[in-house]
């Protein structure tokens, strides 16, 4: 009766539940990139359809995932900033290059630390948030409710939610930089003979657009990650509360795996 | 003239033809005829697992048939377009089982919701049409509540408000007595029976309780393992001859026919 059982053990059966364990990502992927172009459709046509992307839920959105986390933001990446100055200053006093610590804090937080933080971040503050809200309006019935009065739940609920990623993750990079470099400013100006102001005009100086860019490009890739993670797991919710719980869980797990995965990749191409 | 004008019964407004649905390879709905007329009541019956949950999923379009063919109010689902189907949303009003209201919304702007993304009315009309339909649901003056302040029955009445908002020609009421005290489901009951003759509504409404189908029914359609047992007139399901039906009726526990041979090879696995 069921579909889904497996033919046996041993070699055979491994063999079969690779494949299908292959064929249920090939699908998860798919499912995501369809998903990912139909809303993106509904933000340029929804007009047409008389169901526009509604300004005040982007802007809700942006308030709680962008607004609401500059606090802790700038604390995570002002600490890590404080963070690379004291072990850049470690390494280098074994080679008496001690100044050099600047251009190691300015490229590796533009490039690298500024970015990812935040992705991390953000996948872990708004979007496990997300995928617990379209889960609880998946078992309540509220995305069902949605379909039959004629409101499209990727216009309604997804839109606003991946514009508003796709404005605040780099807004908040932004923010992750210049407090990242100000930690760096701040440790360097107090351990070594070098005022802030000076470390400043060093870092304006070494930096170029093109490492800032970097850093752009990828929590550009981040806030699709997070948000596609988070709907598509929001979506797949069954079983109760529980599975909401699941669900949320394996969002976050899997949105950092793939911020980290990609990160290493575009840092791979990016980096020539 | 109008051929339908002429013929004792009014429009077909669901027509249901050899509907077949499968859940994987469970074979959940089989070969479902069903026709409701303007104005008339339909309450589909049947005990858990007998597919009717399904067929009221197959009605709103929320799943896929694998076979057969299902025209709401002359729009057949299969075929129509992302337009056409948009337009048959507008004149389809549904209540879920468990109200589905939106929790982060209050109670008016649930019921408003549909009028705002459907029509380009302003705020204040709006806000008087959702006042409006809260009073039809003996629900007024509680627009400013969030859902989780309500109770049950008034979830339920709440999420009827909203179903019927956009004044739809066409009402889907899932299990309206479900978790609620008799009292409280009869005042649904009532408020069911009220909507068809003040804005002559043709609803179909999904439930295994017995006292509110007979109440409330103009036909009764009994499913049973996702075919129909029988679609008649309450009194005609009354007297039904039909066993399983009579079982239902009397709360008598189903008899379970199973072959030996069957029932060992599915305790010791090997089905």
């Amino acid at each position: 009766m069921a579909v889904e059982e497996t033919s046996g053990n041993g070699i055979g059966g491994a063999v079969e539940r690779l494949g299908r364990a292959t064929v249920r990502g090939v699908e998860e992927w798919g499912y995501a990139f369809a998903l990912l172009l139909e809303t993106l459709y509904w933000v340029l046509a929804g007009h047409f359809h008389r169901q526009p992307v509604r300004p005040a839920a982007v802007a809700a959105r942006m308030m709680t995932i962008g607004v609401q986390a500059v606090p802790i933001l700038a604390v995570l990446t002002f600490s890590i900033g404080v963070m690379l100055a004291i072990q850049g200053i470690h390494t280098l006093k074994v080679f008496g290059a001690e100044s050099q610590v600047v251009v190691g804090i300015a490229l590796s937080v533009t490039r690298e630390f500024g970015p990812m933080i935040t992705g991390v971040l953000v996948a872990g503050r708004s979007g496990s948030a997300l995928t617990a809200e379209i889960g609880t309006k998946q078992i309540s019935q509220e995305i069902d409710a949605l379909r039959v009065m004629g409101i499209n739940p990727l216009r309604y609920l997804v839109a606003p939610a991946l514009l508003a990623m796709l404005v605040m993750v780099p807004a908040l990079t932004i923010l992750a930089d210049l407090m990242g470099l100000l930690g760096g400013a701040v440790y360097t100006a107090l351990a070594m003979d070098l005022s802030i102001h000076a470390y400043l005009d060093r870092t304006a100086a070494i930096l170029q657009w093109d490492d800032v860019r970097q850093g752009l490009v990828k929590s550009v890739v981040f806030a699709i990650i997070i948000t596609l993670v988070a709907v598509t797991n929001g979506f797949a919710v069954e079983g109760g509360a529980e599975g909401v719980g699941r669900a949320t869980t394996r969002a976050v797990v899997l949105s950092i795996a793939y911020i980290v995965v990609a990160d290493m990749l575009f840092t791979f191409f990016l980096t020539r | 003239m109008n051929p339908a004008a002429a013929s004792p019964h009014p429009p077909v407004v669901i027509e249901v033809t050899d509907l077949v649905a499968h859940y994987g390879a469970h074979r959940v709905l089989d070969g479902i005829h069903m026709r409701l007329y303007r104005g008339e009541i339909m309450v589909v019956m049947g005990g858990s697992g007998s597919g009717k949950s399904t067929l009221l999923r197959h009605l709103l379009g929320l799943n896929r048939p694998t076979a057969g063919r299902i025209v709401l109010l002359g729009t057949d689902m299969a075929r129509a377009g992302a337009r056409e189907m948009q337009d048959l949303r507008k004149n389809m009003g549904v209540s879920f089982q468990g109200g589905a209201l939106f929790n982060s919304m209050t109670v008016a702007e649930n019921v408003m919701l549909p009028l705002r993304e459907h029509t380009s009315l302003d705020e204040r009309t709006m806000a008087i049409m959702a006042r409006m339909k809260l009073e039809v649901v003996n629900m007024g003056g509680f627009d400013h509540l969030m859902p989780s302040q309500l109770s049950g029955g008034m979830v339920k009445r709440v999420a009827l408000a909203r179903a019927i908002v956009m004044d739809p020609k066409l009402l889907f009421f899932d299990e309206p007595s479900a978790g609620l005290d008799p009292v409280v489901s009869a005042e649904l009951d009532e408020l069911i029976l009220r909507l068809r003759k003040v804005m002559n509504m043709s609803i179909v409404v999904v439930t295994h309780e017995l006292d509110s189908a007979f109440k409330i029914a103009d036909r009764i359609m009994v499913l049973d393992e996702g075919r129909v047992l029988q679609t008649g007139t309450v009194e005609e399901i009354r007297h039904s001859d039909n066993e399983r039906i009579q079982d239902l009726l009397e709360r008598r526990p189903r008899t379970l026919e199973m072959d030996a041979d069957e029932y060992l090879a599915r305790l010791t696995g090997k089905g």
